[in-house]
């Protein structure tokens, strides 16, 4: 069954519900597996509504994420950015993508990651002090949501966080939607001209950039990929976390009984399913996974022909009945250990076992230290956003 | 129950020893799982169903006893 919308994307979200992926875009999920959609250049590409078969497609190596490829469905205009390759393996194909990301897996295996909990502690109690100690209402994005995975990914890569100014602002042109294709272009530049120049400094200082310094030298690497990685892993490495932090928390003050279960509950077990159930909620990366078929696909009863584009949303995967009863409630004792938040196939998330321990610090200190917090400023005011490739709130002014 | 784990396929997510580190490991060198234990005991099974379930890279597969 081929049923075509009239829908363009990206769809608006009901301004009443902030936390829900776009209404017109779930209900494409009662009518049909697979729907054509309308995108910003004119073409139709599918789009795979349920969460069986975007998990099933995301691990198709028929499917493509090379954006050069002809059929991709690009988010936005791409402008060629000369001589700089591009942003990592996250748009490159197997066996190279395997190849490079396996480079810098070592550090984000889980108990490399877990030795970072201590640290990551000392950070988040840190700029809790300091915030504390600071004027309110305070802008929890600036005070503490972008310092936490800004500080932490710096010491991974081995970048001065006195250059955060530089990167936030930068990262920020790069990811949204509504920057032009040169600004975004500019600002792709600056990044990967800046961790270039940081790469030719570095020699064993242990970090994952001067690991990368280490196989540009031996020949492995080509310094133009190691800078696109580093790129990669400084901009992913942040925004993504960053948004969770102040988007979680916003969805859980809107959720008291919620927010007083994790407050209450000494359980870490119940603090990793909190961090799973608000992954899944609030699905920051909200503009659906992209790829072509390189040769026809069968799926659910339709044939995607070769050079067609695919669009794989997992915020509405997220909230498919079928996998996740009564998807629209916040539960955070419910278990969301299949949601697609990070992705699925080979680009799952490198970061995740980072991203996790970093957000089960946050939701497990920030509330209990701070358990007056409330936000200070109409929910209708607060600015999200909606053209963000990563969703979530521009500024969230608090008090306690 | 015999795990088969298919070390090519592995894109280091570390979700299965998330899920049961009883079970599996990460090579130091590169994150790739490895496996502590090829057939756990049962009271593992469920556990390691869940593993090769959001395994994202479909590199787990089991060997169910009949
Ligand atoms: C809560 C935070 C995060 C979310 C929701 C998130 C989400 C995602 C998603 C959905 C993908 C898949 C992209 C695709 O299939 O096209 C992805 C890939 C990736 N993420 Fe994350 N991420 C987060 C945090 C991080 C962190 C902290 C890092 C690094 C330190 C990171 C690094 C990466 C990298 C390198 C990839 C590309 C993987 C590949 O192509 O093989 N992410 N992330
Ligand atoms: S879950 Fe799969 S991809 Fe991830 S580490 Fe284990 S075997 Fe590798």
């Amino acid at each position: 069954m081929v049923i075509d919308t009239a829908l363009s994307l990206p769809a608006a979200r009901d301004a009443k519900c902030p936390f829900d992926p776009p209404p017109e875009l779930r209900k494409l999920q009662d009518q049909a597996p697979l729907v054509r959609v309308r995108i910003w250049d004119g073409s139709t590409p599918w789009l795979v509504t349920r969460h069986a078969d975007q998990r099933q497609l995301l691990t198709d190596p028929r499917l493509s994420a090379d954006p050069t490829k002809p059929g991709y469905p690009l988010q936005v205009e791409r402008r060629a950015v000369s001589g700089r390759g591009g942003i990592g393996f996250i748009m490159m194909d197997d066996p190279e993508h395997n190849r490079l990301r396996r480079m810098v897996t070592a550090p984000f295996a889980i108990k490399r990651v877990e030795a970072l909990r201590p640290g990551i502690q000392r950070i988040v109690d840190d700029l809790i002090d300091r915030m504390l100690a600071g004027p309110k209402p305070a802008d929890l994005v600036e005070a503490f949501a972008l310092p936490v995975p800004s500080l932490v990914i710096c010491q991974l890569l081995g970048v001065p966080y006195e250059d955060h100014a530089l990167f936030q602002s930068h990262s920020r042109n790069l990811i949204s939607r509504s920057s032009t294709p040169e600004v975004r272009g500019a600002s792709f530049e600056a990044l990967h001209d800046y961790l270039s120049s940081l790469l030719a400094t570095k020699d064993a200082d242990g970090d994952l950039l001067s690991q990368l310094a280490e196989r540009v030298g031996n020949g492995e690497l080509s310094r133009g990929d190691a800078a696109g990685i580093g790129v990669l892993l400084l901009v992913a490495g942040h925004e993504t976390t960053a948004n969770m932090i102040s988007l979680g928390t916003l969805a859980l003050l809107e959720n008291p009984d919620q927010l007083a279960l994790l407050r209450d509950s000494d359980d870490p077990k119940l603090v990793a399913s909190a961090v799973e159930e608000l992954l899944r909620y609030l699905t920051i990366t909200h503009t659906g996974r992209r790829r072509v078929a390189l040769a026809d696909i069968e799926i659910a009863g339709t044939t995607v022909r070769a050079g067609e584009g695919v669009i794989l949303p997992n915020d509405i995967g997220n909230r498919d009945p079928g996998q996740f009863p009564d998807p629209d409630r916040l539960d955070v004792t419910r278990d969301a250990g299949r949601h697609l938040a990070f992705g699925f196939g080979v680009h799952q998330c490198l970061g995740q076992p980072l991203a996790r321990v970093e957000l089960q610090v946050v939701y497990s200190t920030l509330y209990r230290r701070i358990p007056t917090l409330h936000r200070t400023a109409e929910l209708a005011d607060i600015p999200f956003k909606h053209d963000g490739g990563v969703y979530g709130v521009h500024e969230l002014p608090v008090s306690w | 129950m015999k795990i088969l784990l298919d070390q090519d396929r592995c894109v280091a997510s570390g979700q299965c020893v998330m899920t049961d580190p009883d079970v599996f490991d990460q090579r130091d060198e590169d994150g790739v799982a490895i496996l502590l234990t090829p057939s756990p005991n049962p009271a593992h099974h469920t556990a390691v169903r869940e593993a090769a379930a959001i395994c994202p890279a479909a590199a787990i597969q089991l060997a169910e006893d009949q």
